[in-house]
């Protein structure tokens, strides 16, 4: 008997090492994330992905499923609490997606869709942050980084090569490259790096491809993040998989 | 025609291509003003809003008039509803509040490629600029935003009918786009 979770009462397997968010994404349970990518080491940055499990609120990309854990996962507060947490990460930076060329593949974007975020909440902080265009293939834009690290994790883990960091602490929190004159072009970074293309929003872009899918055609123009974040992640719905078992677990656990 | 819903709506630092959207609603217009009549708006050339039921504002606030239109309307609409991108954060105007006022202001009118006669305009008829563009959020309470750059035709229809039919007006996910 496989051991499991139940995330808003439905019943979730899982196997030992597997975090909350593995076991959810494997069955077909969308948890909005931002700073999560399945394949890097989870970072529990960006706390979008709060789940409450028994009673506790906490990052479910990187808390552990065990034996016994109610997590709750679309509730109307948690909704709205994560929520306010992609206004914090709009109103922190300058997002401006009318004139980003990541609009419509941009998750930020994507996550704030799917939680019906129709206005900023806070008031606009405006930071005057900077534009590195030194490279010929590469650009970064910090006005739209959200410190995920996710480049930072790609460069080390998959592409071998420590682009990227974040330095300084709170306000002064910000992205910095490996080269002595802090500028992108004397650092070792390509274009075809997973580093570059893993950015959720649209502050690390490859050049003259903006534009080549035009807007109203892009990811998350017809489609859900859900959706594209289960489908990329090769998860088959627990329901939909065996629904027999399913009931089966839940009579035997109420049986105990 | 006493009991008609009246609307009112401005543009502030905004380039009307909210207002353009918004007749794209093309001959629902029609059955709109079958319930609906505007006091207050660029297509009335009324010059003041008197009770009015809905305010719709286009553009962020960028100088003293800003201000004051957007308080004229806060006092005199029931609901106050932030239509489009520069209303909700700002926008493309507010691209120039990483530039201090007076740089902005000599690049504009004195150091510019292709300025003739270079002077900064002073004729008290003109407002003031604000040191920053702000979103019109932080200035009166708004009670309901369409984002969208411009927010789509459908969106002010939703919106509306939403409303005027005495529903809580929603946006589904199809008709959100902040681009």
């Amino acid at each position: 008997m496989s051991k499991t979770i139940t995330i808003d009462g439905k019943i979730i397997p899982f196997e030992d090492g597997q975090t909350i968010m593995d076991a959810a994404m494997a069955a077909g349970v969308y948890i909005p994330h931002l700073c999560h990518q399945p394949e890097f080491t989870p970072h529990g940055s960006c706390k979008l992905c709060t789940v409450n499990v028994n009673g506790r609120n906490c990052s479910a990309c990187t808390f552990p499923a065990m034996e016994g854990q109610d997590v709750l996962n679309e509730t109307e507060e948690l909704i709205e609490d994560r929520k306010k947490i992609t206004q914090m990460l709009f109103v922190e930076g300058n997002h401006f997606c009318p004139s980003c060329e990541k609009t419509g593949n941009c998750q930020l974007q994507a996550v704030a869709y799917h939680l019906n975020m129709l206005d900023n909440h806070f008031p606009l902080f405006y930071p005057d942050r900077e534009v590195d265009a030194s490279h010929a293939e590469v650009m970064i834009d910090h006005n739209r980084c959200i410190f995920c690290t996710l480049c930072v994790r790609a460069s080390h883990e998959k592409d071998g090569k420590d682009v990227f960091a974040i330095s300084g602490r709170g306000i002064h929190k910000h992205l910095i490259v490996n080269a002595k004159s802090g500028l992108l072009k004397d650092t070792d970074i390509d274009a075809s790096d997973q580093a570059v293309h893993i950015c959720p929003t649209g502050a690390l872009l490859v050049k003259r491809t903006g534009y080549q899918v035009p807007i109203g055609e892009r990811i998350y123009d017809h489609k859900q993040i859900d959706q594209v974040a289960l489908a990329a992640s090769g998860s088959r719905p627990v329901a939909a998989l065996q629904p027999s078992m399913a009931v089966g677990t839940e009579n035997i656990k109420h049986g105990e | 025609m006493a009991n008609k819903i009246r609307v009112a709506t401005t543009s502030l630092a905004g380039c009307f291509g909210c207002h353009m959207s918004f007749l794209d609603i093309d001959e629902r217009m029609l059955q709109l003003a079958e319930v609906v009549e505007f006091d207050r708006s660029p297509i009335t050339d009324i010059e003041h809003c008197t009770n009015c039921d809905i305010g719709l504002i286009e553009g962020g606030v960028c100088n003293s008039e800003n201000v004051h239109v957007l308080r004229e309307f806060r006092n005199n609409c029931k609901i106050l509803v932030a239509v489009g991108a520069c209303a909700i954060n700002g926008g493309l105007p507010a691209m120039r509040n990483y530039i201090p006022l007076e740089e902005c202001l000599n690049e504009a009118y004195l150091d510019g490629i292709g300025v003739e006669n270079p002077k900064i305009p002073s004729d008290i008829e003109l407002p003031l600029l604000l040191n920053q563009v702000h979103p019109i959020h932080e200035i009166v309470k708004i009670d309901y935003y369409l984002p969208g750059c411009p927010p789509s035709a459908d969106v002010f229809w939703k919106f509306l009918t939403d409303l005027i039919e005495g529903r809580e007006p929603s946006l589904p996910y199809e008709l959100v786009h902040y681009d």
